[in-house]
């Protein structure tokens, strides 16, 4: 028996092992931690700072101006010994209620009014060029994974996709300008003389670019998810079972009633939780838009036309491109603070909305399709 | 029905079909036996040239003929073959749909949209693969939610639902406990008054039990093709008879 009540045949001696041991298990948790304190802190305090831009005390409890008007110019300024506050329409109403007296104002722009704009519009560029991505992304994992049968060109279409991954988005932005903004083809009545113009006999193909538009921004960001789209969709492709395409080809299908029938459904649940990423990317970068579809202000909304077809080639407002120009052109101080950190918090909620909506959709379409 | 004559096939380089010839007769059942890797599956998956869809397979010589059509002539449409030439898999391989749907997918394929007859086609293939007393209550419920015996004579039932000429049918019980088995197998006794069908199997009780004429395959080739009863009790050559009494395989 050992003396000691302490000391038994399983004591652990603290050994330079253990130390060492325990310096490096702190240190993977710590780092661990790290991702929880940065996430916390860019929450939190966009939540804090936003919500009193976005909430009110009194009804309706949410601030209706900033979620449906247009951005306005801040007049801040001092009358009848009263500080006052009122974006551009309401300062000219007091000015002229008051006799238009002389005022000395500090004007911010861009800091009163609301962001509707901005929320139409990246709703808008968030649809199409997911509409377009997952077009063209799914179509090329049907021809990667279910048509191609390897080779050279098709290492090669993979190496592309693999490249176009890691190109940096202000590239996507400079490549839609030039190639969308710039020169892509509109079909017009007469040859534009300024441009390389096509003749197809019953009208024109000018090459005179489609200009700062819908257009351009759908593709640019079409382009730039779709390396996420196409890597989904085959990871979501492969893992149906091969047996349901051979079931179906024995019964007489040909390859693409087979694919259409049997193997897209049940592939379609995973293509739409990867994209769920590619749409967060869209709706978040700001690079790939500021040369191709986005107006720094417009006052007109996008189905404000006169003709149908202005739809598509008119800019627009976006709420990452609008974050960007209220942080780095008007100075900062309490009175922009609350643009700033209000636009932040729809865009935020905006990006969450989207994603629970594919989560959603995602979970319906499971119910479906079990195997 | 099925004339096949010095076929060879290769999986690339490798060539797993030596020089087989055989006649499979219409409405008997053929049983190919074999040990694995002779071959036995490669050839019934040509009879519905369903090796096109593996990479660099090939016929190097020989013929298929089925109805007097050799199945390889460029003329020939593979999905009109397939339509004549039903297959069941050896993992059943039910559609994650309604058992409803399975049975009239391949004639919606096939651009059948009148209900009535989709229904009756249903009934009909159904109460063909003995099911539809297990299902009837529950035709637009999952097809996933039947038995592993369940889901292979749904397959069964699917093939026939199109009415080809021949069944194939690779390892179909494999995967089946010994009463689902029997139960593919009275089954497949009562379809060869309709169809000719082609079994492969790794089970000789199987083969003995259920087919007319048995061909035992060795090492990519045809070593004997007679009379199940008489390759179970004569066989002319050693190596059958090595095989069935299970000296090696």
């Amino acid at each position: 028996m050992n003396a000691s009540p302490n000391s038994h045949p399983f004591t652990t001696p603290v050994t330079g092992a253990v130390r060492i041991e325990r310096i490096a298990f702190n240190a993977f948790r710590m780092a661990t931690y790290s991702i929880l304190v940065a996430a916390t802190l860019i929450f939190g305090i966009i939540f804090v700072k936003g919500s009193e831009t976005i909430f009110r005390r009194e009804f309706p409890f949410i601030n209706v101006t900033f979620l449906t008007g247009s951005p306005e110019t801040l007049h801040v300024f001092e009358h009848d010994g009263q500080k006052h506050e009122l974006g551009d329409k309401a300062f000219r109403a007091y000015l002229e209620s008051h006799g238009n007296p002389q005022v000395a104002d500090e004007n911010y722009v861009y800091s009163a009014g609301g962001i509707f704009p901005c929320i139409v519009g990246t709703f808008f560029l968030v649809v199409g060029s997911m509409a377009i991505a997952l077009f063209v992304g799914i179509s090329a994992a049907v021809f990667l994974n279910e048509y191609s049968r390897g080779g050279p060109l098709v290492e090669m279409l993979r190496l592309a996709i693999l490249n176009l991954a890691g190109v940096p988005s202000i590239v996507f932005g400079l490549f839609g300008f030039g190639l969308f903004v710039l020169f892509a083809p509109v079909f017009g009545p007469a040859p534009d003389p300024s441009h390389f113009s096509l003749s197809l006999g019953f009208t024109y193909l000018n090459f005179s670019g489609w200009g700062v538009s819908l257009l351009s921004g759908w593709f640019t960001l079409a382009f730039m998810v779709l390396p996420v789209v196409i890597t989904a969709s085959e990871e979501a492709l492969k893992a149906v079972p091969k047996g349901f395409r051979d079931g179906s080809l024995a019964l007489g299908a040909t390859q693409w009633e087979a694919i259409r029938t049997n193997v897209l459904p049940y592939a379609l649940p995973g293509i739409l939780t990867s994209s769920i990423l590619g749409i967060a990317r869209v709706a978040g970068e700001t690079a790939p838009i500021m040369f191709t579809a986005a107006y720094v202000v417009r006052d007109r909304l996008p189905w404000q036309v006169e003709h149908a077809s202005e739809v598509l080639f008119q800019g627009v407002m976006a709420l990452p491109y609008h974050i960007y120009v209220v942080s780095s052109k008007i100075p900062q101080n309490v009175y922009t603070e609350r643009v700033q950190f209000g636009t932040a918090f729809v865009f935020l909620f905006l990006v969450l909305c989207i994603a629970l909506s594919s989560v959603i959709l995602r979970s319906r379409m499971r119910a479906r399709y079990r195997w | 029905m099925i004339e096949v004559e010095h076929l060879d096939f290769f999986y690339g380089k490798a060539q797993a079909l030596h020089g087989v010839s055989l006649k499979v007769q219409a409405k008997q059942v053929t049983a190919f036996i074999g040990p694995s890797g002779c071959g036995k599956s490669t050839l019934l998956r040509c009879f519905n040239r369903m090796n096109d869809l593996i990479e660099g397979t090939r016929i190097g010589g020989g013929s298929i003929r089925i109805q007097g059509v050799d199945i390889y002539d460029p003329s020939v449409d593979v999905i009109a073959l397939r339509r004549q030439v039903g297959m069941v898999f050896q993992k059943s391989n039910p559609f994650p749909k309604s058992i409803y749907q399975n049975i009239s997918y391949g004639l919606e394929l096939q651009g059948v949209r009148d209900k009535s007859r989709l229904d009756a086609v249903v009934e009909k293939s159904l109460r063909g693969a003995a099911l539809w007393d297990e299902v009837k209550d529950r035709l637009h419920t999952s097809a996933l939610g039947l038995s592993g015996g369940q889901q292979q004579r749904l397959c069964i039932a699917r093939a026939i639902a199109v009415e080809p000429a021949v069944i194939l049918m690779d390892e179909p019980c494999s995967a089946l406990d010994p009463i689902a088995t029997s139960k593919v197998e009275e089954l497949i006794q009562v379809l060869k008054k309709d169809f000719t069908i082609v079994i492969v199997t790794h089970s000789m009780q199987q083969a003995g039990r259920c087919s007319d004429r048995t061909a035992f395959f060795y090492l990519g080739k045809l070593i004997e093709m007679d009379a199940t009863q008489k390759i179970f009790t004569k066989p002319a050559h050693q190596q059958t008879e090595d095989y069935i009494t299970g000296r090696f395989g």
